[in-house]
């Protein structure tokens, strides 16, 4: 009984035997979507693939030992011999992330707390455009408002030149501040409602509440969005270049200039010609960005793993 | 008594702090549009910028910019759907998706330089298209795709399952069901979340230093001939965009009213972005009224 | 058994690990309408779904046994499910018009399935329309989306659209529970219109429904098929005590 339905009955005229119309058309849409998603997969692995290639370069034949380049001091690419140090630029990135996360985190935080507990509606209706809104805004203008409002601030504040790590650490604390509140909105949203309700019966009042029972339920799901905050942060490139100075060393302070993988990369990489051991000292650089946004990613999963348990 | 003091300033504290992101917004706007609205004329907007004399304008950076989203959407929305039609109809539920889906976040988490970094490497130099349009709109799409994809597989998981079944019981194959039925449904809210994209498209600028080049050809606003090297519509001309100019004359700007020329590029680019904004919203009240207001 | 009988046998279903019907062997009369009732989760639905093999969307969903339609098992994984589904209509719950206009709503599948010629269309429409006796109130505004339509209404369309592609079976899962009693006993008067052309099988939850509706009636617990008769004797005199229990609302 394994004969195909034919259509003695009921059936459309010109339509025959196994590939019929149908079966066509499904083979070609399936065709499509398989190409589209192969087209995706194939496109990471080249990422991945030509990245490494070019980045990997200075290690295996150019002699470039992996351990100067993470721990060494200097940058001097065009020097005799040219140095390779870029541990200023992994600090800068580091500091300046970190520092972004630990301004947006509390902000953050208080914003979801905002729009969950305390006024949903007022949160719904306005705070959550605004912060839509803040996401939406390109970085090349965060940086220009950096340049312009927040370097000089701080140069009439605090000793210096006003650019730098702290400079760069606000201008970066605004633009993932939307990334922190939404997935920290989003998890204190679906906390069961029976969790609050429960401490609200006992007499706790409602920071009581929030402080012993929601934050630390929805402490894994805050994390999360604290990590892609700094991973943003990490791989943003023109808005801090434009602000932090770009001095290749190690600041003594927030307020002297410093340099971000992003920035050195987004400099000198026009200036160099394809192969030279300096073009390749800063695909380098770029696979460190890549490695660090698997890490990221890696990071988050484990955080969702143990959100869902 | 205590517990409920300090709950109180708890509570004061979280709306201050609320009302301090919204001020934020604000100053951020007001003052983004104070400084640039000034400086915005029609002149401004349709002339092209001078290298070290004033009165300089952000004409063919605003054709570009305009231009490299057009082509972007051209060749991201279709591959965007079809990938997400993949992932929401045809994927099972097994290690392999669980597989793509990774890559598609993994993808969605690459920091924008570094898919410029890859269109250097990959489409400017290996497929040797050059500094070009086509370059950064190829950029652009892997910068975009991944957003695309989750949008689609969002919609569609959002038709509700009778239309499909129902697209089924008719007899119509698979495809034709999701093509003809279930699309159409989801179409609001792919539109929707597209206009989005396209704002965050056009403002995106380290993905484009190395693509699309950051520099522009004269260009011939009269010639129309895409083939022709001064034509604005040849995709294979570099073209800078207003967000790549705008970190250019903060970096480097030689024009002596360059802090100008930035804060009114700065102002018409965050005008566009909130006109995209608000441009979905109302699009998808629309369409919600219309779905609704129906009976 | 003539070409388009419909019957199952030893149908089970499982989801997973859990069996939601279990081993079920049924003749469907030709031309009438079989109720299936039950208690919720009784397995009626799930059944109904495997007669098109609608579960195949779900995953997970396993089917075991035979479902003929004249001399076709369909269960048979060779078996041209796209094609099959053609000539048994389906209609659900919650009225599911498509997001069009009320004329495509009926002319979308004849229309794929090679009627050409905007004449013969609107032919099929008429017909349809006139069937499900939603004609007079929608004659006028054809283009209109479907959506616009009163729930009711919608549901009735739902039944014309179905009727386009010449099924000669319609599957109805509680046709009627989401309309208000007007619009119900309208489904009920088109279901008994309906019967002289099409072999009906309709679940409901409906007890009245079931009787007024139905010719015969299978009632269903746990998976199982526990008894399955004339509509009449069904209601009167039933064999097992579990149908009686639930027929007269004991339990369920």
């Amino acid at each position: 009984m394994n004969l195909p339905v034919t259509n003695k009955q009921g059936g459309p005229p010109g339509k025959s035997g196994k590939w019929g119309k149908h079966v066509i058309e499904e083979a070609r849409g399936r065709a499509f979507v398989y190409f589209c998603v192969l087209l995706m997969v194939v496109t990471i692995f080249s990422i991945v693939f030509f990245i490494a290639s070019r980045g990997l370069t200075p290690f295996i034949s150019q002699g470039v030992s992996v351990k100067d380049m993470l721990f060494g001091l200097k940058w001097k690419p065009e020097g005799n011999p040219p140095l390779f140090g870029a541990l200023p630029f992994l600090f800068g990135s580091f500091v300046t992330s970190v520092l972004a996360a630990l301004i947006a985190a509390p902000l953050g935080f208080c914003a979801s707390i905002f729009m969950t507990e305390i006024m949903p509606k007022f949160g719904r209706t306005a705070l959550q455009p605004a912060i839509e809104l803040l996401a939406g805004i390109p970085s090349v203008v965060y940086g220009f408002v950096g340049l312009s409002v927040v370097v000089p601030f701080l140069r009439d504040v605090f000793p210096g030149q006003g650019i730098g790590i702290l400079a760069g650490a606000i201008v970066l604390s605004v633009m993932i501040l939307p990334t922190v509140t939404t997935i920290g909105t989003d998890a204190l949203r679906s906390l069961p409602s029976g969790l609050k309700e429960g401490s609200y019966a006992l007499g706790a009042t409602r920071w009581q509440t929030i402080y012993r029972l929601i934050l630390p339920t929805a402490l894994p799901s805050l994390l999360t969005g604290v990590v892609l905050g700094i991973a943003r942060a990490f791989g943003e490139a023109l808005a801090v270049q434009m602000v932090i100075g770009n001095a290749p060393h190690i600041p003594r302070s927030l307020f002297e200039s410093a340099t971000t993988l992003t920035s050195i990369i987004t400099l000198e990489m026009g200036n160099t010609t394809s192969g030279s051991l300096h073009n390749n000292a800063l695909w380098s650089l770029a696979l460190i960005l890549l490695l660090m946004t698997f890490l990221f990613v890696f990071v988050v999963r484990m955080l969702e793993r143990r959100v869902k348990r | 008594m205590r517990a409920k003091t300090v709950d109180r300033i708890a509570t004061a504290i979280i709306i201050c702090v609320a009302g301090f992101i919204m001020l934020v917004l604000a100053a951020l706007l007001g003052y983004l549009l104070v400084r640039g609205l000034k400086h915005i004329s029609f002149d401004f907007l349709t002339s092209a910028p001078q290298a070290i004399k004033v009165g300089g304008g952000i004409g063919p950076q605003l054709f570009n910019s305009l231009f490299l989203l057009v082509l972007t959407m051209i060749i991201t929305v279709p591959l965007g759907i079809g990938a997400g039609i993949y992932m929401s109809e045809y994927a099972k539920d097994n290690k392999l998706t669980a597989f793509i889906r990774l890559i598609v976040e993994v993808l969605s988490s690459f920091p924008s330089i570094v898919i410029g970094l890859f269109g250097l490497l990959v489409i400017v130099n290996t497929f040797g298209f050059g500094y070009s349009l086509l370059s950064g709109a190829l950029a652009l799409t892997v910068f975009n795709l991944p957003m695309m994809v989750r949008l689609t597989e969002q919609s569609l998981r959002n038709v509700p399952k009778e239309q499909k079944e129902a697209g089924l019981a008719l007899g119509l194959s698979r495809w034709k069901t999701i093509s003809s039925i279930m699309i159409p449904v989801a179409l609001p809210s792919i539109v929707t979340g597209s206009i989005l994209a396209a704002g965050r498209v056009f403002g995106e600028a380290a993905a484009l230093l190395f693509t699309a080049g950051m520099s522009s050809p004269r260009l011939d606003f009269t010639n129309w001939n895409p083939l022709s090297p001064t034509s604005p519509l040849n995709p294979m001309r570099p073209a800078e965009t207003l967000a790549v100019h705008i970190w250019k004359i903060n970096s480097e700007g030689l024009a002596p009213d360059a802090p100008e020329i930035a804060a009114g590029a700065s102002a018409v680019l965050v005008i566009m972005v909130l006109l995209f904004n608000l441009g979905a919203r109302w699009f998808g009240r629309v369409v919600y009224r219309k779905l609704t207001a129906s009976k | 058994m003539s070409a388009q009988g419909l019957s199952t046998n030893n149908l089970s279903v499982f989801y997973g690990e859990k069996q939601a019907v279990k081993k079920v062997s049924m003749d469907f009369e030709e031309r009438s309408v079989t109720a299936l009732i039950g208690p919720s989760g009784c397995g009626k639905s799930t059944f109904l779904r495997s007669l098109n093999r609608m579960n195949d969307l779900i995953s997970g969903a396993r089917i075991e046994g035979e479902v003929w339609i004249g001399d076709k098992n369909i269960c048979d994984p060779h078996t041209d499910v796209v094609r099959l589904r053609q000539r048994i209509g389906m209609v659900w719950q919650k009225p599911n018009p498509f997001h069009k206009s009320i004329y495509e709503n009926i002319a979308f599948g004849p229309r794929y399935h090679g009627v050409k010629g905007r004449k013969q269309l609107d032919e099929i429409v008429e017909t349809c329309l006139r069937k499900t006796a939603l004609w007079d109130e929608v004659k006028d505004r054809l283009s209109q989306s479907g959506l616009a339509l009163s729930g009711g209404q919608q549901q009735r369309l739902c039944i014309a659209r179905s009727l386009a592609v010449q099924p000669n079976i319609l599957l109805m899962d509680e046709p009627a529970s989401a309309l208000d009693p007007v619009s119900t006993a309208k489904i009920e008067e088109l279901i008994s219109e309906l019967k002289k052309d099409y072999t009906i099988v309709i679940v409901t939850h409906n007890m009245q429904q079931a009787a007024r509706v139905s010719d015969r009636t299978a009632f269903f617990f746990l998976g199982d098929l526990i008894e399955y008769d004339d509509t009449q004797k069904m209601f009167t005199n039933p064999s097992k005590k579990s149908t009686d229990d639930y027929i007269s609302g004991r339990f369920g």
